[in-house]
């Protein structure tokens, strides 16, 4: 039985300090580098706008707004086909047409030849329920892993799960803190379903080291781990396979607002497959969990 | 594992039948009246606004305050109890002094259950203002439920003015409800250009009739109030001889003789007679007409109008009267809205992100396909025709219950499709193993499916988990995912267990005797 194909274990150390060093790096990153909010967790003004004159350019633009005196304003492309994201910090509001205001401005700017795909306007007040709910929904998933593996399994079982999923999300917000991509409401839902999937992907390793903890008193941990991991590692490559190429089809062919999530996703996908094999394991050998750990619970 | 009674059989090709019926509802256009159901696209998918508005409570309390206020002097002058000092503190605390022989008396009035000076929720327990005393000091104050009351009716009520304002509009299939104590949640879809809607929901709509007063300074029982355009400064009395209440009907009219626009109204009853009375002795006085604090115009009275209509000028575009008619004709909101929250999509962006949307299924869908049947040959001809039911049966559980199918939601479905296989590659590699063992092919798909059960449940569990939450916490388009991403996975559970397990069933019973199934 001891006869595996891939030594995961022999690496076990080196990826500890990878994936340490990854998760330092991630943590600064938040700490320092900070997140990109989107208007809605930071409040404030989105407009998609679609340029039917060709002739109009994203300097133009970028100046027509500016004289707008709208606050913090932002224009980039946005995707093909003359398309521009203009995002700033002045929100609509009762006493102004904001937006009528904004359009008019433009039209004296640039002229007609353009009109307005998509309007998000967020209040603070909102921007910041937004934010707290996004922020309690992924705590409240986590614990709720935490506590089905405890349920499930034993609570060895959770920490190493637990450890798994921060590791998932922090590296995924890191990502996403280095190259300043926007966090919008969507991210935060990519994110709770990297805490599904990544789960689901620890649970089958965990439920396969459960039965072989069961059927074999002889063998360590760390074999036991090892032998776990390969004998579940082709479903591990199977079903992650297929999710990317779901989320890869989702990211090209999907729009442009759907590529945020879906790039979160595959990141996601790959750090919880990783995260499965690397951390979650470990650190039930690090515990120490026995055979006697699991026949505890069944005395129960 | 392996075996299905005939019973069983049948009622999952009933089930299976039923669901893609519903899909293919969607579709196609079928001529019987059986269930029409129809899955809703949700705003960011068909075009249109959402509108998250805020009631600004602040003023309906100071007014309510203010009537309290009246009603308390009007009480005591009547029961010869003698007060001083009854004055309003901070618009928030009513405040009076007493002559020591009548505190008492008062006191137990404001905590006597039956009595209308201080109504008792009996569903609260509470009285509608806690006071306190000291000496022969009054203190009035809205309790916490007094408050909550108050704002339930006065929401309520601009619910209803607000819906009233959408349905005189006209657009289709507007979706007006409560959010929380002081918020109200406007969907209108296929509506691009939300501002004529915005404008008319932000105005309260509060129009009083009240003559201009002519001395110079601002006065007691006056105030000083500046015409829309505001350019002129009028002194205006405070006392009001008819407002919007009074209006029955509103309707913009071109004057004949000025040729201008103008709104002309219908009185009720008391309206007009006390407009009829206050126009007869008011002849040669300038008669403010006053919206939302602002000045319409301030005409003169020439004659007595005991009619009971009459009309208001102004500088109105058609436009601009078609609204104030019809805001008029809605009613006055108790208290300002606020937009907080605006989310528009046009309807071009929308059914770009459907096609977008739908072309990213069909290639996901396919190349999880592809890779499937080449990895597993006949097995995965068998999971991928799970895979295609479980789609069917997820549309039509979407149908069924005419949930709102959002982007995300897409996202969602692809999400499935590319997850949902995963239940039965855990059970064919789980197969693969057993028939390492177990060279009889039953016994070893048999104990495939059987051990690999508990992996498959929790593996779904912890994302179902996740969908909840989010369904819970999300909001807007991002609770389509969570539903979505839910519902699939019990049709994946479905499909797995019922329609791939009995193919897999067939399959294998008539091959039992070939060598390496899998």
């Amino acid at each position: 039985m001891k006869d595996y194909k891939l030594n995961f274990n022999k690496y076990f150390k080196a990826f500890n300090i990878f994936s340490i060093a990854l998760i330092i790096i991630s943590v600064a990153l938040l700490m320092f580098k900070g997140l990109n909010f989107g208007v809605d967790f930071k409040g404030g003004t989105l407009i998609e706008l679609r340029a039917t004159d060709k002739q109009i350019t994203i300097s133009q633009l970028r100046q027509s707004f500016l004289n707008m005196n709208l606050g913090d304003v932002t224009v980039k492309e946005f995707g093909k086909n003359n398309d521009f994201l203009i995002k700033f910090e002045k929100k609509e509001n009762n006493n102004s047409d904001l937006i009528g205001q904004v359009k008019e401005d433009l039209t004296k700017f640039v002229g007609p030849g353009f009109n307005f795909r998509r309007v998000e306007s967020v209040g603070p007040k909102v921007s910041t329920e937004l934010l707290k709910s996004g922020v309690i929904a992924i705590g409240l998933s986590l614990a709720a892993m935490l506590i089905y593996i405890w349920i499930r399994f034993e609570w060895q079982f959770s920490i190493g799960a637990i450890l798994a999923l921060l590791h998932d999300v922090l590296l995924t917000l890191g990502v996403f803190s280095l190259f300043s991509f926007e966090i919008n409401l969507s991210i935060v839902a990519a994110v709770l379903t990297i805490v599904g999937y990544s789960m689901n992907d620890t649970v089958v390793i965990f439920d396969r080291i459960r039965e072989n903890l069961k059927k074999f008193s002889d063998i360590n941990i760390f074999d036991l781990t090892n032998i776990s991991i390969n004998e579940t590692l082709s479903r591990t490559i199977i079903t992650s396979a297929t999710t990317l190429l779901a989320l890869v089809s989702i990211y090209i062919f999907g729009g442009q607002i759907l590529k945020g999530f879906s790039l979160a996703m595959i990141l996601g996908v790959i750090f919880g497959t990783y995260s499965s094999i690397y951390i979650a394991s470990p650190i039930l050998i690090l515990l120490n969990v026995s055979q006697k750990t699991i026949l505890k619970e069944d005395k129960d | 594992m392996l075996y299905f009674s005939k019973i069983k059989i049948i009622s999952i090709i009933i089930f299976t039948v039923i669901f893609s019926y519903f899909t293919a509802s969607n579709f196609f256009k079928f001529d019987d009246n059986f269930l029409k159901k129809k899955i809703n696209l949700g705003l960011d998918l068909q075009g249109g606004s959402y509108l998250l508005l805020e009631m600004d409570n602040e003023p309906v309390i100071t007014q309510k305050l203010q009537i309290k206020l009246s009603s308390l002097k009007k009480y005591f002058k009547n029961e010869n109890i003698i007060f001083k000092n009854l004055k309003l503190i901070n618009n928030e605390l009513i405040y009076f002094e007493l002559n020591q022989e009548f505190v008492e008396k008062f006191s137990s009035l404001l905590e006597d259950k039956n009595s209308d000076i201080n109504p008792y929720y009996q569903r609260f327990k509470t009285h509608e203002f806690d006071f306190n005393v000291k000496d022969n000091v009054f203190n009035l104050k809205y309790s916490k439920y007094g408050l909550v009351e108050l704002k339930k009716t006065s929401l309520n009520q601009a619910l209803e003015i607000v819906r009233r304002r959408i349905d005189e509009i006209g657009t289709n299939e507007p979706n007006i409800l409560r959010r929380g104590s002081d918020r109200i949640l406007v969907e209108l879809p296929g509506l691009d250009d939300p501002q004529r809607i915005k404008s008319l929901l932000g105005k309260t709509a509060n129009l009083t009739f009240r003559f201009v007063v002519q001395n110079e300074e601002p006065s007691f029982g006056s105030e000083k109030l500046t015409t829309e355009d505001g350019l002129e400064e009028l002194i205006v009395s405070k006392r009001i001889i008819i407002s919007g209440e009074n209006l029955v009907d509103a309707k913009p009219r071109m004057d004949n003789q000025s040729n201008q626009t103008v709104v002309s109204f219908t009185l009720d009853r008391v309206g007009a007679k006390r407009f009829g009375k206050a126009t007869r002795s008011g002849i040669g006085k300038r008669l403010a007409i006053i919206l939302d604090g602002k000045i319409i115009s301030a005409p003169v009275v020439r004659d007595a109008i005991s009619s009971g209509s009459g009309q208001i000028s102004g500088n109105f575009t058609f436009q601009s009267a078609t609204d104030l008619s019809l805001l008029l004709r809605s009613g006055a909101l108790p208290a300002p809205l606020n937009i907080i929250e605006e989310r528009t999509v046009g309807p071009d962006l929308g059914q770009d992100s459907i096609d977008a949307g739908i072309l990213a299924l069909i290639i996901g869908f396919f190349l999880v396909i592809l890779f499937m049947l080449f990895k597993y040959k006949v097995f995965g001809l068998i999971a991928n025709v799970a895979l295609i039911f479980n789609l069917f049966l997820l549309v039509g559980i979407l149908t069924l219950f005419e949930a709102t199918l959002t982007l995300p939601g897409i996202a969602g479905i692809i999400l499935t499709v590319g997850m949902a296989v995963d239940a039965n590659v855990l059970i064919f590699e789980r197969i693969k193993e057993e028939s390492k063992i177990e060279k009889n092919n039953i016994l070893a798909f048999d104990s495939g499916y059987n051990r690999s059960k508990t992996a498959v449940i929790d593996a779904n569990v912890t994302t179902l988990i996740s969908a909840i939450i989010l369904f819970f916490l999300g909001s807007g388009p991002v609770k389509g995912f969570s539903v979505t991403l839910g519902v699939g996975i019990f049709t994946t559970l479905f499909s797995v267990y019922f329609i791939a397990r009995l193919l897999t069933s067939l399959y294998v019973t008539r091959n039992k005797h070939k060598e390496s199934l899998i």
